[in-house]
């Protein structure tokens, strides 16, 4: 117990230092924690992405077509249970900044397929009946604070033209994970539009989203459909929903792998500080520690000491930065950057990461101080003035 | 009276393992600054890069990059015959038909693919990107399914090599070239012939049309005469101006996240680097009351200890930018969320970041080292005598 005691007393000695230091702590732990949070966030999607549903794409591209006609031959090929269509909107409410993904589907069957979006019946049932319907996510509706019933203008960027859209349902996620901030409305509306006015881009699918019988044989069903359509004019590419979305986080690795490595760079800064503090300390205390040891005291104690110490030291300004950082997050969920993510939330192996930090912090810190306070000769400690 | 150099100097000399401690922690700070500055100017260098101030791009009007638009024949026919288009010696506009497609190819080390800019260029879209050299084997033949790879494409993705073959549109193009565009954008691109690629895909429009002026202040003349042709509906823009606004989100992207990085790792920083000054002026009570016993005024102590914290920033900054320009050699390539395709850019320093990081660095310094240094000076003679 007076172990404990004497760290403690040691820790408060110098109030100011003690205290730089722990906000120093925790600050470095609090931006450790929101930096991996914005990593978690770019994979937010492919987290919450199935691994028994498949989508088919071009294989030139995302960004090109298949002819509609594909989706029969696919529902056609065995394991195949159900397939329906999804293309990228991309079209602008009100103002370029206010961005969320927009897809029209086949309303008919889009909501059976996923069964991670929980949609009340009546409001389904709404939404299907309704040609300029749109179903959207709770997230995405509490942030422009859409209600069922509203009408929304956009402007389109890849389909030109001015498209309106009535709110006609509002999804939840099945859980947590689950992404809720998509816009969906019907294909049929698209098709129909274009067919008015750009008829050579009617009847086009941007992706199939396909759900099959036996998941345990999806790589074989992926390799049977795109068989399908060798040789064709669009070539295919089927895989796992959580494979599609992982494509994408992958295109934009350099920055997210950036990010990754920043993080732990403000953990080095903040070890170069602890350390700092720890050496001063031990060296101001170097005739205390050789007092210690003319007392009988081994040096085991005494590096014991220096290490308990760096240990309170860490845990206690990473506490504080960890609770901070929970607050943080959701914070920043509401500012435009969060905003941009589908999801921006603190995971617990990030609040694993940090006390770890703050372990890893403790014991780098003390290592040179200890050793050398261990190894100190009473006499010359003795002699040494701070 | 001022204090010697060599006083301040030496203080910092006596405690290598504090001064290294927090110079290192500075330092980083400093690398993370200035590496952020550097991205930053490497993206806009290779954005205004890629374009001439004398050509125009036009899309359709609503799109906002090549990809998303569409130029029928007749409209890019419409734009071939205006005035204030330079001509060629042959009497011929100098205006390129193009068109985009974005292809999938793997980078080095990935098992997923990319995407990759498919430009198909008119023979006169060549010599209108002057920057563009072939530095490998040859250009491609007009009328035949060959491609030329910018350089970036060629070092960092798989099979993008001479005398492989890129497999899109249903065909394999043989690629018979390698091309530096002088780190501009068209380095993350395919080149081929714009008819062949349209064939491929059946494409009955172009994605854009880029013209030169015949006189650089004809651009607004242009501009007006474009909106008032009703079959036109396209909107233009000089060729660098397009590419500057095609990388604006990420450069602020870029700047965003570095700015509050830069503020949040400075915390830290000044935090540790007034740790240590609080420490230095602690342990040196009695050398202060010395010091002013001598007849030191308060001033030159204040101006001591400020001067110790501003040369550990400078140590610490200077080496952070040390380290910073090696960064130069590395070129990164990652999505531009705008073109949906990569984009490979560098690190590039110039005189501006350095002035930049170095006042960066002095100013953590002296933040850090403020207080403390008022804390020295206002020590009376007698308390801090008493106190050694």
């Amino acid at each position: 117990m007076y172990f404990l005691k004497l760290i403690f007393k040691n820790i408060f000695r110098a109030k100011l230092r003690t205290g730089l230091t722990i906000l120093g702590l925790m600050i470095a732990i609090l931006a450790f924690g929101l930096l991996q949070t914005v990593v978690d966030a770019f994979y937010a999607g492919s987290k919450s992405a199935s691994a028994s549903r498949m989508i088919m794409r071009n294989s030139v591209s995302i960004v090109f077509p298949m002819p509609i006609s594909y989706r029969e031959r696919i529902k056609g090929v065995d394991g195949v249970r159900a397939v329906t269509i999804s293309n990228w909107f991309q079209g602008t409410y009100k103002e370029r900044k206010n961005f969320f993904p927009q897809f029209a589907v086949d309303s008919e069957n889009f909501f059976d397929l996923y069964p991670d979006f929980i949609v009340p019946a009546e409001d389904l049932l709404a939404f299907k009946r309704d040609r300029q319907g749109a179903a959207v996510g709770r997230k995405l509706a509490e942030q422009y604070g859409w209600k069922i019933g509203d009408v929304l203008p956009f402007s389109g960027t890849i389909y030109p033209g001015n498209w309106q859209f009535t709110v006609r349902a509002i999804f939840d996620g099945r859980d947590e994970t689950t992404v809720v901030k998509q816009f969906y409305f019907h294909y049929d509306y698209l098709n129909e539009e274009l067919k008015k006015k750009s008829p050579r881009r009617a009847d086009q699918a941007g992706v199939f989203i396909i759900d099959v019988t036996d998941t345990s044989r999806i790589a074989d069903i992926a390799r049977a459909v795109d068989a399908e359509f060798k040789n064709s004019l669009a070539e295919t590419l089927t895989e796992t929903e959580k494979a599609f979305q992982l494509s994408f986080v992958q295109q934009s690795q350099t920055v997210v792998e950036a990010i990754r490595l920043v993080s732990f760079v403000v953990i080095i800064i903040i070890m170069a500080v602890v350390a700092n503090t720890m050496a001063m300390t031990a060296r101001e205390r170097l005739s205390e520690y050789a007092t210690l040891k003319a007392l009988g005291f081994s040096s085991y104690f005494v590096a014991a000491l220096i290490f308990g110490e760096a240990l309170v030291l860490c845990l206690f300004g990473s506490g504080i930065g960890i609770l901070l950082t929970v607050p943080a997050v959701i914070l920043v969920s509401y500012t435009p950057l969060g905003n941009i993510f589908a999801s921006f939330t603190l995971s617990q192996d990030t609040v694993a990461l940090q006390a770890g930090s703050a372990l890893v912090l403790a014991l780098v810190a003390s290592i040179v101080p200890s050793i050398k306070s261990a190894r100190v000769k009473i006499v010359d400690g003795l002699r040494h003035v701070g | 009276m001022k204090i010697p150099f060599s006083y301040i100097f030496r203080n910092l000399w006596t405690r290598k393992l504090t001064t290294i401690l927090t110079a290192a922690g500075m330092g980083l700070v400093v690398f993370v600054f200035a590496a952020v500055l550097m991205l930053d100017a490497g993206l806009k260098k290779t954005m205004v890069g890629t374009g001439s101030f004398d050509n125009v791009v036009m899309i359709r009007k609503g799109s906002e990059t090549e990809i998303q638009s569409g130029v029928s024949r007749e409209q890019a026919s419409l734009v071939e015959s205006m005035p204030n288009i330079a001509r060629g010696p042959d009497g011929k506009p100098v205006v390129s038909k193009e068109s985009l497609i974005l292809i999938s190819l793997n980078k080095k080390g990935q098992e997923r693919g990319s995407n990759i800019v498919t430009r198909g260029v008119s023979p006169l879209g060549l010599t209108m990107r002057p920057q563009a050299k072939i530095i490998r084997g040859r250009l491609f033949r007009e009328g035949s399914s060959e491609v030329i790879v910018g350089r970036n494409v060629n070092e960092q993705f798989d099979g993008a090599e001479i005398g492989q073959a890129l497999r899109f549109g249903g065909r394999d193009w043989q690629i018979v070239g390698i091309f530096d565009a002088q780190k501009s954008a068209f380095d993350s691109e395919v080149w081929g012939d714009v008819e062949q690629l349209m064939q491929s895909f059946r494409r009955t429009s172009f994605s854009s049309v880029i013209a030169q002026l015949s006189r650089s202040d004809g651009f607004d003349k242009l501009v007006a005469d474009v909106d008032d042709d009703i079959r036109l509906n396209l909107q233009t823009k000089r060729e660098q101006i397009f590419y500057e606004d095609q990388s604006r989100a990420l450069s602020t992207f870029i700047t965003i996240l570095g700015t509050v990085l830069s503020v949040i790792f400075s915390l830290g920083a000044m935090i540790g680097a007034a740790i240590t000054m609080y420490s230095a002026v602690a342990t040196r009570t009695g050398e202060i009351g010395t010091l002013r016993a001598l007849g030191f005024r308060r001033p030159s102590i204040l101006a001591a200890f400020l001067l110790e914290s501003l040369l550990l920033a400078m140590v610490g900054g200077l080496a952070g930018l040390f380290f910073a320009t090696f960064l130069q050699a590395i070129t990164i390539s990652t999505l531009n969320i705008q073109s949906f395709s990569q984009l490979a850019f560098s690190f590039v320093l110039t005189p501006k970041i350095i002035i930049q990081t170095i006042l960066f660095s002095l100013l953590m310094g002296f933040i850090g080292g403020f207080l403390p240094a008022i804390k020295a000076s206002r020590m009376k003679i007698v308390d801090s005598l008493r106190a050694a």
